[in-house]
């Protein structure tokens, strides 16, 4: 059994924790900012009539959805030096993640702007609104409402994705947990501390889905992830 | 020398296959085992005892709250010194079987609990067993529901499946890495690997697609 479990060590490697802890946060921050632009993109994209803009954008949302976050790291981890860009991990791994969530976000999105009822945008145009103007006044108001519960859901997934970054050694919070794990031959410590950090986080992000569906007088949201 | 990758590539194609193989190993055994699991699980959350429910529930809050990556070293690591000995192809299994009994645990109570209560009482007047209620008046209804998000899961199962490679287990992802050191050309290698996953995957979310537009058409809702 676990016997010899040391909280003396965790005490030790806590500012490694720590520190682990506050860029997993901050480079999720980044990430999710990153996700909001690729997929705001995409999906205004993806609503457009014509095929020239559509086509491209369900094509790449497609094939972010049936490929594997890792398998997309690694092709920019080792792609793009190819292309002759030579970035540091941090900057390819916030990149993946923007990229890969972005897709999703995308879809939220699509489906928030497909979800306002017809007869809106009939009383917009009946009105002598311009298309800015009723997607601006009618729409979006609408429509973001929707949007953010689910919007939170991918954030609780974007932070467990996060992890992967280690794997290109990115020094996140799972890494901590590597270092802990590898060094002192401890995973019992290294691994537990950062599940209960992750947990810390998810009931964080879930509380806050929760706040949000009731301040904007939504059903409780069944969170997606 | 774009024909002498190729050529190189080609010549790793054994490894290639046995990475698939093992991707695919990997996938339907957690698939069957998860799906089983997830089902019974489901029905124990949907079933009369409140405390069952509960332990169900705090355990699947656990496995939501924390990355798969997490999860794998947990397993892989801790396991052992608990003394259960266990290989990375097993202690990739028991983490993925895990991580999907979860997910399709919570699909399936929702879909259980959208069943009118005027069905389950129907089938009790009728004199129906638990078991019987079960099976052929609450399951088939809660399936309509169940399905589409159900292959959902299957799609993220298999590319969860690619982050087991980090314990060392030579799945498909893993021969992407191990190709890479010989041949340098991160993009093309890592595409055809992509390209792997999708010629699974993207039938799978087309299917899943279909499944929830043949049950809103059915439930009388408006297709946008």
């Amino acid at each position: 059994m676990l016997e010899n479990f040391s909280f003396r060590t965790i005490v030790e490697y806590l500012p490694l924790f720590g520190q682990g802890l506050v860029t997993t946060v901050w480079l999720s921050l980044i990430s999710f900012a990153g996700a909001l632009a690729v997929g705001i993109l995409l999906a205004a994209m993806n609503l457009q009539r014509g095929w020239l803009f559509r086509v491209p954008a369900k094509a790449y949302i497609d094939a972010v959805r049936a490929t594997p976050l890792l398998a997309q790291l690694y092709f920019l981890y080792f792609g793009l030096p190819r292309l002759g860009f030579v970035l540091p991990e941090l900057v390819v791994g916030i990149l993946a993640l923007s990229l890969n969530s972005g897709a999703y976000v995308a879809e939220i999105i699509r489906a928030g702007i497909l979800s306002i009822p017809r007869g809106q945008v009939e009383a917009g145009v009946a009105s002598g609104m311009t298309y800015v103007q009723r997607m601006r006044l009618v729409i979006l108001p609408q429509a973001f409402k929707v949007t953010i519960p689910p919007l939170l859901g991918q954030a609780i997934v974007l932070v467990k994705d996060s992890a992967l970054l280690s794997l290109i050694s990115v020094a996140e919070l799972t890494r901590a947990g590597q270092l802990l794990a590898s060094d002192r031959f401890m995973p019992a410590e290294g691994f537990i501390t950062i599940a209960a950090f992750y947990l810390l986080l998810y009931y964080c992000l879930k509380g806050l889905a929760a706040l949000s569906g009731r301040w904007l007088g939504l059903q409780p949201a069944r969170s997606s992830t | 020398m774009i024909w002498q990758q190729l050529q190189s590539l080609a010549g790793s194609y054994p490894l290639a296959l046995r990475g698939l193989g093992m991707t695919v190993a990997l996938s339907l055994i957690s698939l069957v085992l998860g799906t089983l699991l997830g089902f019974g699980l489901g029905i124990l959350r949907t079933g009369g005892n409140r405390l069952i429910s509960a332990a169900i529930g705090a355990w699947v809050d656990l496995i939501r709250g924390t990355p798969f990556l997490v999860q794998i070293f947990l397993i892989f690591f801790i396991l052992p010194e608990l003394g259960i000995e266990l290989d990375a192809f097993t202690a990739g299994i028991i983490a993925l079987t895990n991580l999907a009994a979860c997910f399709i645990c919570e699909i399936v109570a929702a879909g259980i609990r959208s069943v009118p209560t005027g069905q389950v009482e129907a089938a009790l007047a009728s004199g129906l067993s638990r078991w019987q209620r079960m099976r052929q008046v609450v399951l088939p209804q809660a399936m309509r529901i169940v399905l589409p998000p159900l292959v959902g899961q299957y799609v993220l199962l298999i590319k969860d499946s690619s982050v087991v490679s980090a314990i060392g287990l030579t799945d498909l992802t893993r021969v992407g890495w191990l190709v890479v050191q010989r041949v340098p050309n991160g993009l093309l290698v890592f595409f055809l690997v992509g390209l792997g996953y999708f010629i699974v995957c993207y039938p799978l979310i087309m299917l899943a697609r279909r499944l929830e537009q043949r049950i809103g058409a059915a439930h009388g809702e408006v297709q946008l």
